[in-house]
């Protein structure tokens, strides 16, 4: 007679990178879907042109790395990245402007350092800002939501501006948070009366408080699904609501915006539940996830109200990945029994 | 301690490759990434570093007897810091533009470890010409790298390669821009900014060391015997 001998844990989840990685894409969906349904198809063609190029410059740097390709692509991390990405940028935008930020992502931040699991920054972070600051032009044209747009262009004319930027220059306007940056020192009744953007929203900007709604359904989705820990998201909307609360006067426009301008415009929700959370670039401990949150809030909120970029988002997250391992460092979970252990020999030191 | 027999190619060789300054020392890095956003900033700082580097390796060399060991840094400091105020002069004088253009650079040349680092571990211990040629060929070593950076950066930043040259050598060479991409290309702004310069230089870093890899590589399957078969020891008598 023998005995099967396994030492523990005996009961597996059946967790593995690609189903995770499968449940962040379909937590996009709703966010993706307002996305689509109030500025048009170009967020699609992004995030297909991410898709094209995150996983084709994969390919090819496991190839030159010598490492399997199946085994590495199959693990959809490209796949997630090009997703944020193609989210995170504005649609319409011309098709170098993919490419750039595809590359930047895939062969700079995540390749260089060794690949999946070992790149210290948020690569879909690292290609947004790229472009950010490569190419502040086109990088600041958001077209124009449904409401306030008569019709959204078509598919032909998405595709010519993507591929020839041409034409769709009407379509384009200012964001809530670009509106609030420009008009500073201004009454925000004023500001409110003065934008159709802010006029129309019962939030934040018609438009973009149901992206952000969508954003955030799809991050309960993935919270309910086990596939982060509420400590990050929370503590980031927490101190982001915090600092908009202290600041906001409620009255110009110089004091930053309402909490539900901050909280609903902007990547707000797609950074608190889709880019903090990745597991890779932030911390690991309960309490050092709660202080990478409220960092990154505090920080969103600096950057938006007193930097030069209107939304922050990205900034804010590579600052913190920085930080991460520092943070690791100080918040190591005591491990079991230890604590107490230690008490009882202080105890005995007078 | 001159008339030691002296390997000028090996000098040539440390200074352009093996030992680059900027390569693989990693010394002088605050101009390498500061002012490297075009082809003529890179030319100008580099020719500047050389002209700097000659002079005090050669000075040092001379003085090298009648210096005391405890007083050797704070004079090849003050040799450093003349030739560099000759310089930061010259290029008032003659490159009136380029000098107003590199700015704060042209002073710190001083405090380029580089110029530093050769005073006191080589120019301090070997003879006139041997120093000579060292300065040359760590200046060169550096002034490649700095033109390479510069290229690149140029090029990706704002699509043009050699703009602007006629700042450092005259009206002759007003137009020897060339518009790589065309008037059209948006120019990739990062590689102009500070961290397009930390990545360029990642990159140059390892294709010298791929390079060297792949010598390397070369010269072990060179040297390895060729052996054909398997040798086995015996141990007890003859196997048939």
């Amino acid at each position: 007679m023998s005995f099967l001998r396994a030492s523990s844990p005996h009961a597996h989840g059946r967790v593995d990178t690609q189903s995770v990685m499968r449940t962040v894409i379909l937590g996009t969906l709703p966010g993706l879907a307002a996305l689509t349904y109030f500025f048009g198809i170009g967020s699609l063609i992004n995030i297909t042109l991410a898709l094209i190029f995150c996983l084709g410059a994969e390919a090819a740097i496991l190839k030159l790395r010598k490492r399997p390709l199946g085994f590495y692509l199959r693990d959809y991390s490209a796949a997630v990245t090009a997703v944020l990405l193609g989210l995170a940028l504005p649609p319409y935008c011309p098709w170098w402007v993919v490419m750039v930020a595809s590359l930047s992502a895939i062969v700079l931040a995540k390749q260089l350092y060794g690949g999946m699991g070992y790149n210290p920054f948020n690569p879909a972070m690292v290609g947004y800002v790229v472009v950010l600051i490569s190419f502040p032009l086109q990088m600041s044209q958001w077209p124009t939501p449904l409401p306030l747009a008569e019709q959204l262009p078509s598919v032909g004319a998405a595709l010519q501006q993507v591929f020839s930027s041409e034409g769709l220059d009407a379509y384009t306007s200012a964001t809530a948070l670009d509106i609030v940056k420009q008009n500073n020192s201004q009454l925000m009744n004023q500001v409110y009366a003065d934008n159709a953007l802010l006029r129309e929203g019962a939030l934040a900007g018609a438009g973009w408080e149901w992206v952000n709604l969508g954003f955030l359904m799809g991050g309960l989705y993935l919270l309910y699904k086990k596939v982060f820990t509420w400590h990050a998201p929370l503590s980031m909307l927490a101190a982001l609501s915090l600092c908009a609360l202290l600041g906001y006067d409620s009255g110009s426009s110089q004091s930053g915006g309402s909490l539900a301008l901050h909280l609903f415009s902007g990547a707000t929700m797609l950074g608190a539940f889709f880019i903090i959370t990745d597991p890779v670039s932030s911390t690991v401990s309960t309490r050092g996830r709660i202080i990478f949150g409220a960092a990154i809030g505090v920080l969103v909120y600096i950057i938006r109200v007193l930097g030069n970029y209107p939304d922050a988002v990205a900034f804010a997250v590579l600052l913190m990945n920085f930080a991460a391992p520092f943070i690791d460092y100080y918040t190591v979970p005591r491990s079991y029994g230890h604590d107490k252990a230690r008490r009882a020999t202080e105890k005995q030191e007078p | 301690m001159s008339d030691k027999t002296v390997n000028y190619a090996d000098i040539s060789k440390n200074g352009l490759w093996t030992n680059n300054p900027a390569l693989v020392q990693l010394l002088g890095l605050c101009p390498l990434l500061a002012v490297t956003g075009s082809v003529v900033n890179a030319l100008g700082l580099g020719l500047a570093t050389l002209l700097v580097l000659l002079g005090s390796n050669i000075s040092v060399s001379l003085i090298r007897h009648a210096v005391s060991d405890a007083v050797r840094l704070p004079a090849f400091v003050m040799i450093i810091a003349s030739f560099t105020t000759a310089t930061e002069l010259l290029m008032q004088a003659f490159t009136y533009e380029l000098y107003q253009i590199l700015g704060i650079f042209i002073p710190l040349i001083v405090t380029n470890c580089t110029i530093l680092g050769r005073a006191d571990a080589f120019a301090s211990k070997n003879g006139v010409l041997a120093s000579t040629v060292d300065a040359i060929m760590m200046g060169l070593g550096f002034l490649i790298v700095l033109l390479l950076l510069g290229a690149a950066r140029e090029l990706l930043g704002s699509g043009t390669l050699f703009a602007g040259m006629d700042l450092l050598l005259g009206p002759l060479a007003a137009d020897w821009e060339i518009s790589v991409f065309g008037q059209e290309y948006p120019g990739l702004l990062v590689a102009l900014l500070p961290p397009g310069a930390f990545i360029v230089t990642g990159f140059l870093i390892a294709a010298k060391n791929a390079v060297d890899h792949y010598q390397q590589e070369k010269a072990k399957a060179k040297q390895a015997p060729k052996t054909t078969g398997s040798r086995r020891v015996r141990t007890t008598g003859h196997i048939s």
